[in-house]
């Protein structure tokens, strides 16, 4: 008798701890799942509120500062471009021609405002997304960035 | 020449653990091979030893004909990284992981402990067969010795961010952590194979576990340090994919710590032991691959090989299918009737495992989720750290306060008044914090309850403490010192818990930001310090060129001076931020240099600030959970030794005197 109670006790408790577990982990995938868009794509697919990260080539000659210091620049796949505003400073690695990765909520309109920006952490890796945009505009030639 | 006798090594080191495979396995019942098994481990190592010596020498030469030196360093670098750069990338990592693999079947060998003869050879066996595969792997796909022609006349230098003296120790401490969890593994397939799980086994089982657990908490500590003043702003956990898959395999050798205790004591959950430690390696593996194969987007990858990722994920299934299909038909057999009161230490410890596991679990789904979806729907997705502060969180903290109890029941059947004796005052303290982060600091539910339950499991690390020094008799400064080394052990690792939680809840909810744009000679106001740039001027380092400016930092009447630099490596054509950190004791003032830019005053740097309040505590804590692992390996070897000399003692003729305790 002891020994079946205390089974069942063990099994309750895994299973009250399992079903706590389970209810917070769809509960945080439901709002924070980031979806990957490419910048020919991030218009007619992303929805308003939805947490995106925009994957790409940063484009030549698009990096600027705005009025309030905002760090602005176009994001390209080659086929299409997006332009993204980023308050803060850039990864060290960030740069011209390079691989980029810019997460952020989007919102309908003409500028991706930026939370985060992922660049490479070293010379020879693209970021996955930034790899992936090419590949969709047919632009991918291979591992050389 | 080196690199070929480097070569020829390892080849010889792969024969050597296949022979160790098949005779350590075949050994259990005749001693003769099962010596012959042991003598291979042991030559396999000294192999693999030497085949690493030589690929040391051959960073430390700047021989630029083997690819991997080339690849990987610069006449240039400073010497501490030549040395440091043989497993700065993947070839040499992957040899130094064999060779770790090696020393752990070697060391099999010398520490057999009070293990029966049959699990010990076996046990040698599955170890060989672990060190087989990877250096299948290692000389098949990722050799660290292969030639390259042309010879350049310089390398491409390591990469600066991993040319830093906690990421010089980083990989090697993860190495040994992530393999060590290679030995607890082939104990338990030796046990599954054996039928057989008894006192010896549960025993011989710790130290491995807790040497695997203790270079992976100071492993991942001090990347996470290095996180913290390397990549500029202070972060020092990101959830990303690399941590987490560091992270996983800490949470299963955590587990398993604890519930080889209750095995070892109790003789009770031996099947969930082997389980554990089946999951644990097998976790270790799925790190390896996560962080080979690219799989997974992460902050942290370096470069990546997809077939490389492959051949990883053939050695884990390899690894988990025969230890599962292994446990699913020998399991049973073990299965002991577990007698203890649901109000006990082994109810908690059982809690303690179930709910690390389940943690690992959650940690695991946020991890692979990516993985699935993309599978499933071809949609490239990612899972935000929220997501991980939202389904972990609760859950470690739920687990976090019932630690400072468990040490507190008795073994069988124990009571929580009995316990509620020796942790009220921890509960008080807790609960004031709890006010005083809800209250007067103004930081939310959340940062409420971090406090309290850092502060609860802090005092309820202690508490133990003071209950076992008074146990039999009054508390004297004798009776203080003569607590057992295990006590110590345990109280360390448990109040490193609730320290690296406070740090933990403080730097997160109360760390300060400002950025800045300053031409030399302005000042701003910042988090109670006047800060002025006094200058900023061109440097010149061994390899780098650094743009460094000068800060005076006004602080309670003392003025400091600070440097942050921004360096750029010509080697590997890549810009790395170093930044200054003012420490105090309740805060750290860290400053790091941005991009400069042209206004009508001349030239400005943005220069960004933070004050991340008691962010050392995170580290500190961390620090003190490595310690008590180390505590309690020296606790066991010591334990070990007494009762050896105790066994001779009783053999020898009657003695003089009683040994003095």
């Amino acid at each position: 008798m002891r020994k079946r109670n205390q089974r069942l006790i063990v099994i309750a408790v895994a299973l009250g701890l399992l079903s706590l577990a389970a209810g917070l982990t769809l509960f945080g995938l439901r709002g924070n799942v980031q979806y990957f868009q490419s910048p020919s794509e991030i218009d007619a697919k992303a929805r308003a509120g939805q947490m995106v990260r925009l994957g790409g080539l940063v484009e030549a000659g698009s990096i600027a500062r705005d009025d309030a210091g905002a760090l602005i620049f176009s994001v390209t796949d080659g086929a299409a471009s997006k332009s993204v505003r980023y308050e803060g400073d850039p990864p060290d690695l960030f740069r011209e021609g390079q691989g980029v990765v810019a997460i952020g909520r989007y919102q309908p309109g003409a500028v991706f405002e930026a939370d985060q920006i992922l660049a490479r952490h070293d010379e020879t890796y693209m970021p996955r997304e930034a790899k992936e945009a090419l590949e969709r505009s047919g632009l991918w030639k291979g591992p050389q960035s | 020449m080196i690199g070929e006798a480097g070569a020829f090594l390892s080849i010889l080191a792969l024969v050597l653990v296949a022979a160790q495979g098949v005779l350590g396995l075949l050994g259990h019942a005749r001693p003769g091979l099962a010596a012959a098994a042991a003598a291979c481990a042991q030559a396999a190592l000294a192999c693999l030893a030497l085949a690493f010596a030589a690929l040391v020498s051959l960073f430390l030469s700047s021989d630029f004909s083997f690819a991997v030196v080339a690849n990987n360093s610069h006449t240039a670098k400073p010497l501490i990284y030549k040395f440091a750069g043989t497993w700065g990338n993947h070839e040499g990592s992957m040899l130094l992981w064999c060779l770790v693999s090696a020393l752990f079947g070697a060391l099999l060998t010398w520490f057999r402990g009070g293990l029966s003869h049959g699990l010990w050879s076996r046990a040698v066996g599955v170890q060989g067969l672990v060190t087989l595969g990877a250096l299948v792997y290692t000389l098949a796909l990722s050799s660290p010795f292969a030639r390259l022609d042309p010879v350049p006349y310089q390398g491409g230098d390591l990469n600066p961010l991993l040319q830093d003296p906690a990421l010089a120790l980083h990989p090697p401490l993860l190495y040994l952590g992530y393999v060590g969890l290679s030995a607890p593994f082939s104990l338990a397939l030796a046990a599954l194979m054996e039928g057989e799980t008894n006192t010896a086994w549960a025993k011989a089982l710790r130290p491995w576990t807790l040497v695997a657990w203790s270079s992976l908490t100071g492993g991942i500590a001090l990347g996470s340090y290095w996180a913290y003043y390397e990549l500029g702003w202070g972060g020092w956990w990101f959830w990303d994919p690399v941590e987490n898959a560091s992270f996983m395999p800490w949470l299963a050798a955590c587990a398993l710590l604890h519930s080889t205790i209750v095995t070892e004591r109790r003789g009770s959950l031996a099947s969930w032991t082997i389980l554990l430690a089946i999951i644990g390696f097998a976790l270790a593996l799925l790190g390896t691959f996560l962080v080979r194969s690219g799989a997974l987007t992460s902050v942290h990858a370096f470069a990546v090989d997809p077939a490389r990722g492959t051949a990883v994920l053939v050695l884990f299934s390899l690894a988990v299918g025969i230890g599962l299909t292994l446990f699913a038909w020998r399991a049973p057999t073990l299965m002991r009737p577990a007698g203890f009161a649901a109000v006990s230490r082994e109810s908690f410890l059982v809690l303690n495992n179930l709910g690390l596991a389940i943690a690992a679990g959650t940690v695991l789904i946020g991890t692979l989720y990516p993985l699935l979806i993309e599978a499933v729907t071809g949609e490239l997705i990612s899972v935000g750290p929220p997501f991980f502060d939202i389904s972990f969180s609760p859950l470690m903290a739920a687990l976090l306060l019932a630690m400072p109890i468990a040490p507190l029941m008795a073994w069988r059947k124990g009571a929580l008044s009995a316990a509620l004796r020796w942790t009220w005052p921890a509960g008080l303290a807790a609960g004031a914090a709890v006010g005083l982060g809800l209250f007067a600091v103004g930081g939310g539910f959340w940062v409420g309850l971090g406090l309290g339950v850092g502060v609860w499991c802090l005092l309820g690390a202690l508490a133990y403490v003071w209950k076992r020094w008074g146990q039999g008799g009054p508390r004297t400064f004798a009776r203080f010192l003569a607590l057992p080394l295990a006590v110590w052990a345990m109280t360390a690792a448990h109040a490193g818990v609730g320290v690296f939680t406070l740090g933990a809840v403080i730097d997160t909810a109360f760390k300060l930001e400002r950025a800045e744009r300053l031409h030399p000679g302005d000042s701003i106001d910042f988090a109670g310090r006047s800060v002025r740039l006094v200058e900023v001027v061109e440097a010149e380092g061994p390899n780098y060129i650094a743009t460094r400016a000068r800060l005076e930092v006004s602080y309670q009447g003392t003025t400091a001076l600070a440097a942050p630099e921004r360096r750029f490596y010509p080697g590997a054509n890549q810009p790395t931020t170093e930044v200054a950190i003012l420490p105090t004791l309740t805060s750290d003032f860290y400053i790091a240099l941005g991009e400069a830019a042209q206004t009508p005053r001349g030239t400005a740097f943005t220069i960004r600030f933070y004050r991340h309040p008691f962010v050392r505590l995170i580290f500190w804590g961390a620090a003190l959970m490595a310690l008590g692992g180390a505590l309690a390996i020296v606790a066991l070897a010591l334990r070990r030794r007494r009762e050896a000399m105790g066994a001779g003692f009783f053999a020898a003729p009657a003695p003089a005197a009683a040994p003095a305790e």
